[in-house]
């Protein structure tokens, strides 16, 4: 579904990624994980096509279309969704109407029709409830004054009310209390968890793949992938640490 | 009449002249720069004025505001040509002035708007905010000036204006000027000129937001401070509208 050949990206002429290569089954929840600094949230931007992170070799394909060539709406309307590791506040947006104007963007690029107002916020009410974010909160602006928890439980009734085929989730457990990263695993499960999706988890922590369990982890240090396993690869990183595991694996 | 908007005048980007040009513009509109409206609101009474919808390239406005009553004006500059609204005010005891401007547009035009606030007796309050969008070569000024009698005690004046400049070739000038004789007075200015947020602007392109989309959302919330006092929900709208559709305008 999602392929990744020998990507090569840079910020402000450093570069960041160094011929990274990844493969995501439809189907597959594929946890990242890899010490501060390695690229992740880079390759998260990369992949969701934010100005300034230049692409400087590789490719990648998505479902068969090279994604490098869309547009981040474009990227957005053919079933790419990136939960943000800092979500971003708009003041003077409100979530639903924000919400509800990507939606119906989305729709119209794939030549659907549009939500009407009525149908919107039924589809809103439904999310938030699976994320049990209160309904005042879709009301409000878009992640202003939300808690850092708040704003990661928003991103996952966005995922939810946009129904990507594909999300990219960048450590949308951090800044979670302990039963709001339960909420918002089971959400990812419920929303996610489908033969035709998939999911690139990035993560630090292996509570939150007790939560959303992986078929595949992924350590990725220094601008690549340096090692693909099972979940148990994620228990050993949180046991021994990045230095010993990839010692251990040369 | 003179049509000031056919005058060849000098730009704003030459050394000798500067945004709301007074003298010049007396010069070179006499009669436009020396006639007024002028309306009375009598005490207690609202009154609301929008303004700025005739063909006219200047429009000057006079007002008293009575004891307790209220002025609330509010425009839109948005032609393609020279356009100058400008508003004297003279506040009785607990008298309030509400403004609300927008200056939206591109190509060559300059906007502007000139404010003239004089708190004559004391417990009055004025609140003023303009917001300006702009692109191509065009430039957006707000002038604002506030005068406070020394008696006009407890007199409270607020400005604010921002822009968002959506090309480099843009400009916005803001020049407030305060001349204050009392003492139990409060006086906030705000100003910021700036660009469109680029990450409020990728993260809705992340969300499906074609970018003149996004684009109009965010202009949408930023002017709309201009007109949160107007009351009336359906004339909000419309000015609303009237301002965003400059911006479809736009080919950015
Ligand atoms: N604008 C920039 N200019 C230069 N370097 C940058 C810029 N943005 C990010 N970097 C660098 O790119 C590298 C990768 O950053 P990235 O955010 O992708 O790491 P990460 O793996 O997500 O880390 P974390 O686990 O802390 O979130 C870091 O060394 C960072 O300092
Ligand atoms: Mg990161």
């Amino acid at each position: 579904m999602l392929i990744i050949e020998n990507l090569s990206a840079e910020i402000d002429g450093k570069q960041i990624l160094n011929g990274l290569t990844l493969t995501v089954e439809a189907g597959e929840i594929h946890a990242i994980m890899g010490p501060n600094g390695a690229g992740k949230s880079t390759l998260a931007y990369v992949l969701g096509g934010r100005p300034g992170y230049e692409v400087t070799g590789g490719s990648v394909t998505f479902n068969g279309k090279d994604l490098l060539d869309m547009d981040p709406h474009e990227r957005a309307a053919a079933g790419m969704f990136l939960g943000f590791q800092y979500p971003v506040e708009i003041p003077g947006v409100s979530n639903v109407q924000f919400l509800r104007e990507a939606l119906n963007s989305q729709r119209k690029a794939r030549g659907e029709e549009p939500l009407s107002g009525g149908e919107f916020l039924k589809l809103a009410k439904e999310k938030a409830g699976l994320l049990k974010l209160d309904m005042d909160m879709l009301k409000r602006n878009v992640n202003v004054g939300f808690s850092g928890g708040e704003k990661k439980r928003n991103e996952m009734v966005q995922m939810g009310i946009l129904d990507p085929q594909f999300a990219v989730l960048d450590e949308t457990d951090s800044g979670l209390d302990i039963d709001a990263l339960r909420v918002v695993g089971e959400g990812i499960n419920t929303i996610m968890r489908d033969p035709a999706k998939g999911v690139l988890l990035i993560t630090h922590y292996q509570r939150l793949l007790d939560v959303v369990q992986p078929d595949k982890v992924s350590i990725l240090a220094k601008g690549r992938i340096v090692e693909t396993g099972g979940p148990e690869l994620a228990h050993r990183l949180e046991e021994e640490g990045y230095d010993a595991v990839m010692k251990e694996d040369a | 009449m003179t049509d000031t908007a056919t005058l060849p005048r000098p730009t704003n980007r030459d050394e000798d002249w500067r945004y709301s040009d007074g003298k010049f513009l007396a010069e070179s509109a006499p009669e436009a720069m020396q006639t007024w409206s002028e309306i009375e609101v009598p005490a207690g009474e609202t009154r609301c004025e929008i303004l700025a919808t005739g063909e006219g390239a200047v429009e000057r406005l006079r007002v008293t505001v009575g004891k307790g009553a209220r002025l609330e004006a509010f425009a839109i500059l948005d032609k393609d040509s020279y356009r100058r609204t400008e508003v004297e005010v003279t506040l009785h005891d607990g008298a309030h002035f509400e403004f609300g401007g927008v200056t939206i547009g591109g190509g060559e035009a300059t906007q502007e708007f000139v404010t003239r606030t004089i708190h004559a007796e004391p417990n009055g309050t004025s609140n003023q905010t303009v917001r300006a969008v702009h692109w191509g070569k065009a430039t957006g000024n707000f002038l604002g000036r506030i005068e406070v009698v020394r008696d006009a005690q407890k007199t409270d004046a607020a400005q604010n204006f921002r822009a968002i400049l959506l090309e480099k070739g843009a400009t916005a000038n803001t020049k407030p000027e305060l001349e204050i004789y009392a003492d139990d007075v409060q006086c906030a200015h705000g100003a910021a000129i700036g660009q469109m947020d680029e990450m409020a602007g990728y993260y809705m392109a992340s969300r499906g937001l074609p970018p003149k989309v996004a684009r109009k959302l965010l202009v949408q919330a930023f002017i709309g401070d201009a007109f949160v006092e107007l009351a009336d929900d359906g004339l909000r709208e419309e000015m609303m509208e009237q301002a965003l559709a400059k911006l479809d305008e736009a080919e950015l």
